[in-house]
């Protein structure tokens, strides 16, 4: 191993990370503030204001996008960028690419929320961006695979640090599924519809191809680099076993490619695939839980942490959440749940397990560490993390609870026949039977985002700190030096 | 063309994947010296370290 002295800001390309994390904060409270707003036109539908501008199924790609890609893209640039330059010891390869992958990838979120809203959509999920938009996503991703590559290539630390294969896995893999899943036919070179290559069940497959591994390395392995750099740095000590997330990353990579199918069950689609689907599903959680206990054992010997440091309650409940979903998931995977799951509010809730319990804890967390850093400061206010914290717990709990009992309720319902072999309820008895958990999610739902304001708040008053500090400093040194 | 059938291709494929991900297990597994030197890379996080990067958040720049 080499070991290199720290030089500061001359050394790595910091102003990159900060734009990303400013982004990633703007975008987690807008994102998260469209996901109240439709989970509250669920429970009172006159939000809808019987306008198609308003309505659900235009807002519902809207927060999608903006917590998956603005949010979580964007702190997922910050960190790689982060990370990949303090554990290869380098600066990024070009300060120009950089700008152009955070403008790009600024402007894709944009008009992917504008099109949305006017009504243009592919409606494949979490790829509903229209094709010219999908062409830059396309350009926005080769430039940052060029860069992160470039970078690990003129590395002075001989070894890849793990977290960078997992950042590493996550561009490659979301440009392959990027591309594939997207290609479609424009009806007009100046027409923003367009058709998919694919039809009937192929296209339904490849949708969900792109779905779940989108799931695998967009939410889960990209994060999980994430989590193998902050959760040592946080901790103060080093990763539990380096041997386990090597084994991790390669288990995750062979199996996640193979699990889509399971979205399908009891489709069109061949039998084979998608209990070939159920079988890797089922796998996969055991490298899932082998990387859950490595970062939760990081913390072996300092576990007074988690009661004195707010911010490591944040990746120690993201990484509780990880291993809770990645028991559900396989569970959901299986065709005799399926049967009961599917189509029902149990699988919006089990996504948001992951989503807020998970993706968003960890982002969390990793940037209470890194943004102080940046501003070479202290957080603003350590009690207000505090507030955070408590407020995203509650609120992922009435969140998940009420759709598990929502959803199982759908279920039931759905199934329940009468003594003469009908059905025994009407769809809208089912949804009318929903609205009280309608409106706890929607109550869920604004405790995290109730959370998410307060860290923004106390971001930009811990910026404004490091900026006050830095001016302080500058003009001691200034005087200093007139007198001397 | 063999293979050019998925019947034949499938199970190659599942022989070569299964392989490979045994080859990593012993490769990782197999030496206590290896292992060693596996291991050792868990302080890469900590090498650009400065003076206080523990100390809650103060850094750099």
């Amino acid at each position: 191993m080499a070991v290199t002295s720290y030089s500061g800001a001359e050394q790595y390309n910091f102003d990159i990370v900060k734009k990303f994390s400013v982004m990633a904060l703007v975008w987690a409270v807008v994102g998260m503030f469209a996901g109240v707003y439709i989970a509250s036109e669920l429970a009172w539908p006159l939000l809808n204001f019987d306008s198609p501008y308003f309505s659900f199924g235009r807002f519902r790609p809207v927060h999608t996008s903006a917590v998956i890609f603005g949010f979580g893209g964007s702190a997922l640039f910050a960190t790689s960028y982060y990370v990949v330059q303090r554990t290869c010891q380098t600066r990024l390869i070009s300060d120009g690419m950089a700008s152009f992958t955070f403008w790009g990838w600024q402007t894709v979120i944009v008009l992917a929320a504008l099109s949305y809203v006017m009504g243009y959509s592919q409606g494949r999920e979490y790829a509903e961006m229209e094709w010219p938009i999908d062409i830059l996503v396309e350009v926005v991703w080769v430039t940052y695979l060029i860069l992160f590559v470039g970078t690990i290539m003129r590395r002075k630390q001989p070894h890849i640090y793990v977290a960078n294969w997992f950042y590493l896995a996550f561009i490659l893999a979301t440009a392959l599924l990027h591309t594939f899943n997207n290609l479609a036919m424009p009806i007009d070179l100046f027409s923003m519809k367009s058709y998919s290559l694919f039809a009937g069940t192929q296209d339904a497959m490849t949708q969900w191809w792109y779905g779940h591994n989108a799931v695998g390395f967009f939410l889960t392995a990209a994060f999980l680099g994430m989590m193998y750099y902050f959760v040592p740095k946080q901790a103060g000590r080093p990763i539990y076993s380096y041997r386990l997330s090597i084994v991790h990353f390669w288990a995750l990579g062979f199996m996640y490619m193979w699990v889509g199918a399971h979205h399908l069950h009891w489709t069109a689609l061949p039998d084979w695939t998608s209990s070939l689907a159920a079988a890797f599903s089922i796998l996969l959680l055991m490298p899932s839980w082998g990387g859950m206990i490595n970062g939760i054992m990081t913390l072996s010997g300092a576990w007074d942490k988690l009661r004195t440091d707010p911010v490591m309650r944040f990746m120690i409940v993201a990484l509780s959440f990880y291993g809770m979903s990645t028991f559900e998931g396989p569970m959901m995977s299986l065709k005799e749940v399926n049967a009961l799951s599917h189509y029902t509010d149990w699988t919006v809730g089990h996504v948001h397990s992951g989503a807020l319990g998970w993706v968003a804890m960890i982002s969390f967390g990793s940037l209470y560490h890194m943004m102080p850093k940046l501003w070479d400061t202290k957080i603003y206010s350590r009690k207000l993390v505090e507030w955070h914290f408590w407020l995203a717990t509650i609120g992922i709990v009435l969140y998940i609870v009420a759709m598990w009992i929502s959803g199982i309720t759908q279920g039931l319902m759905w199934r329940a026949f009468d003594e003469f072999g009908n059905l025994q309820y009407s769809f809208v008895e089912s949804v009318a039977a929903m609205m009280p958990f309608y409106a706890m999610r929607a109550i869920g739902g604004m405790f995290f985002l109730s959370g998410a304001v307060l860290m923004a708040t106390n971001m930009f008053m811990t910026i404004r700190q490091g900026k006050r500090e830095g001016a302080a400093l500058e003009a001691k040194l200034a005087a200093k030096m007139a007198h001397a | 063309m063999w293979f050019s059938k998925p019947e034949n291709t499938k199970p190659l494929a599942l022989i070569i994947f299964f392989v490979t991900f045994i080859g990593i297990v012993i490769y990782v597994y197999g030496s206590k010296k290896r292992s060693k030197q596996l291991e050792s890379y868990r302080d890469i996080p900590f090498l650009d370290d400065q003076p206080g990067d523990q100390d809650d958040t103060k850094d750099k720049q």
